[in-house]
């Protein structure tokens, strides 16, 4: 994401102007003495060594090119392949999604379902915890003590999915059924707020990126006018960064969504048309790792659908991330 | 004025109650995975191949997948991630390719980790007839977190001023001398850190290769890079969907190797990245 930021360069990129004066003394030096000035004078940014490192890192920069291009192929390819079997309309607007029991039906809305229950469920964890710790951490810390808790709340981020889905079915669910008393051993709640926790990091760190880029000026005209630190957090900060926030909760959203073994091991695999938080659903990356860890043989319409619900998924999290990233590129331009 | 005072009082308990809680889920987490873990946890997990019984199940050939796996995808992530890096910021000038290049690479960051999977499953797995091996999960791996090496790479030679090139530029060095000899060495630390926290990432990271076909059950070393293979993260999610509590152990003890490797290795960049920060400042 810090790759959108633009710096001013000073430096004249390509070649150095100053080189290409030297060439034309080196070749004015050469006409006069031969050859015996011609190696130091040489302009060094022409040879063969220089040109074969460029080439390299070319080389090297293309394969994030090829990945992209692969992606999008390969889901295009293999999910084309799937729409020449089932038809477009009934994949996106069928209400039932049963691909691997007769009668098979391949409606993705109940895997679409049951994805977004979880991703907002995180949300509603991850954006409220994220806004406060972000606008704490920005308005009400300094030094250490700032740079010690974003580094253990970014722990939270570091820990493997896996292991929140373990503790989602071992902790978090026992817990809820101490107060529903009707939910399921697998459902969407408890994955929904182990998401939330391990998106926290991502909205609080972005937002403070983006409560301290709020210039000060604006701080000292409120506190100016008499205003006291936490008006001046709510009513002056936190609205002159709120697309910053926004974006924070697109990016993290388009990683709720993309959660695969979290929501795996705590959603369960009922893909099921439902709101309600208590019961199993299954969402797009739970059904895909369900067909890959069955005996799916290539070629098939099941081993094929994987690459239909991929290509959803993907364009799903794509587009929450372009527009994410695109409001975080914008804030960063505008303030710093 | 009472009441404002308490209000600003509130806010920042308010605040800190935020803050507190967050580390405070964290800490419950570990805590829980001890409570349930730490009785299985002993040497004879470590060395063991997993079972049908709980009791004698263990992690060695998830550990040894794992390894394998992580050393093979530094190898062919780091310099192609470093170079991507060097590429974008000290060669290419800036214009419609660079734009398109930064922007491909931090949309790539945001693709789901299940999706390298599919690239993996697709290309290496079947087009390049790899298989199921090693080799394929490492170049997936690779795949996923080479944006995440790319944007650190940038952000640390970002971070290193533009006098200093000025000053070798001036000096005659080339633009390759420049950068090798002295805006790497500086940056250094930075991309360090960068990569490190990549390769933790990796570590934890397991829906791809289960994607790709990495197996939950091997009882045996991986000895080639075309051997199949489990890692920790896939043996811990073998045991934990399992429905008997004897596994469920099992898995905890896992989580607690696992969290110990993925813990030191984030350990390690805070603290390079905390010494880097501080030599910055020095200057």
């Amino acid at each position: 994401m810090g790759l959108l930021s633009e710096k001013p360069q000073g430096l004249p990129r390509k070649e150095a102007p100053l080189s290409l004066s030297l060439r034309k003394v080196a070749m004015a030096e050469k006409k006069l003495t031969h050859t015996s000035l011609k190696r130091s004078w040489t302009s060094p940014s022409s040879s063969l060594a220089e040109r074969s490192v460029e080439v390299c890192l070319a080389l090297a920069s293309l394969v994030s090119i090829v990945t992209t291009l692969s992606i999008v192929t390969i889901l295009l390819m293999e999910g084309g392949t799937f729409f020449s079997q089932v038809s477009l309309w009934d994949f996106l607007t069928g209400l039932q999604w049963s691909p691997l029991i007769e009668p098979k039906a391949f409606g993705i809305l109940p895997l679409v379902c049951g994805t977004l229950l979880v991703g907002v469920g995180a949300m509603l964890v991850a954006a409220p915890m994220g806004a406060v710790t972000a606008l704490f951490l920005s308005e009400y810390t300094s030094g250490v003590t700032r740079t010690v808790l974003k580094a253990s709340l970014e722990v939270l981020a570091g820990i493997p999915t896996v292991v929140y889905g373990f503790f989602a079915v071992t902790f978090v669910t026992p817990l809820l059924k101490g107060i529903f008393v009707n939910i399921e051993i697998f459902n969407a709640l408890s994955a929904a707020i182990v998401v939330g926790m391990m998106t926290i990091p991502t909205i609080s760190s972005i937002s403070q990126d983006a409560f301290q880029a709020v210039p000060q000026d604006l701080r000292e005209a409120a506190y100016g006018l008499g205003a006291r630190k936490f008006q001046v957090a709510l009513t002056v900060v936190f609205p002159a960064a709120l697309s910053g926030f926004v974006a924070s909760i697109m990016l993290a959203f388009a990683r709720a969504v993309g959660e695969t073994m979290a929501v795996t091991l705590a959603a369960g695999a009922t893909p099921r048309l439902t709101l309600n938080p208590l019961e199993s659903i299954q969402t797009m990356t739970s059904y895909i790792v369900q067909v890959s860890m069955g005996d799916t043989p290539a070629g098939t319409v099941e081993y094929q659908s994987i690459f239909a619900v991929g290509l959803v998924l993907f364009l799903m999290t794509l587009s929450t991330n372009m527009i994410g990233n695109w409001v975080v590129s914008r804030y960063r331009q505008k303030y710093i | 004025m009472m009441f404002e005072k308490i209000r600003e009082r509130l806010s920042y308990f308010v605040g800190l109650l935020a803050v507190v809680a967050s580390l405070g889920l964290l800490f419950i987490l570990i805590y829980d995975i001890i409570r349930q873990g730490g009785g299985a946890l002993s040497w004879d997990f470590i060395t063991n191949f997993p079972s049908r019984f709980p009791a004698q199940a263990g992690v060695r050939s998830a550990l040894f997948g794992t390894a394998w796996v992580m050393i093979m995808t530094a190898f062919i992530s780091i310099p192609l991630g470093v170079f991507t890096g060097i590429y974008l910021e000290e060669f290419l000038s800036r214009g419609v390719f660079k734009k398109f290049i930064e922007v491909n690479i931090s949309n790539l960051a945001g693709v789901p980790s299940i999706v390298y999977g599919m690239l993996g499953l697709a290309v290496f797995v079947r087009a390049m007839a790899l298989g199921r091996s090693v080799l394929s999960g490492a170049l997936t791996m690779s795949l996923l977190i080479l944006p995440v090496i790319v944007i650190a790479t940038v952000e640390a030679l970002k971070s290193v001023p533009t006098t200093l090139r000025w000053a070798a530029f001036g000096v005659g060095a080339s633009r390759r001398q420049v950068v090798f000899s002295h805006v790497l060495p500086q940056a250094f630390p930075g991309i360090c850190t960068g990569v490190i926290l990549a390769l933790s990432r990796a570590i934890g990271e397991s829906a791809p290769l289960i994607l790709i076909g990495a197996l939950s059950y091997v009882a045996f070393v991986p000895e080639n890079p075309m051997d199949s293979f489990t890692v920790l993260a896939i043996q811990t999610f073998n045991w934990a969907s399992r429905p008997q509590e004897a596994f469920h152990e099992r898995a905890a003890a896992a989580i607690i190797v696992l969290l110990i490797l993925t813990l030191a290795m984030n350990g390690l960049a805070i603290y390079l990245r905390a010494r880097f920060a501080g030599r910055k400042g020095a200057r």
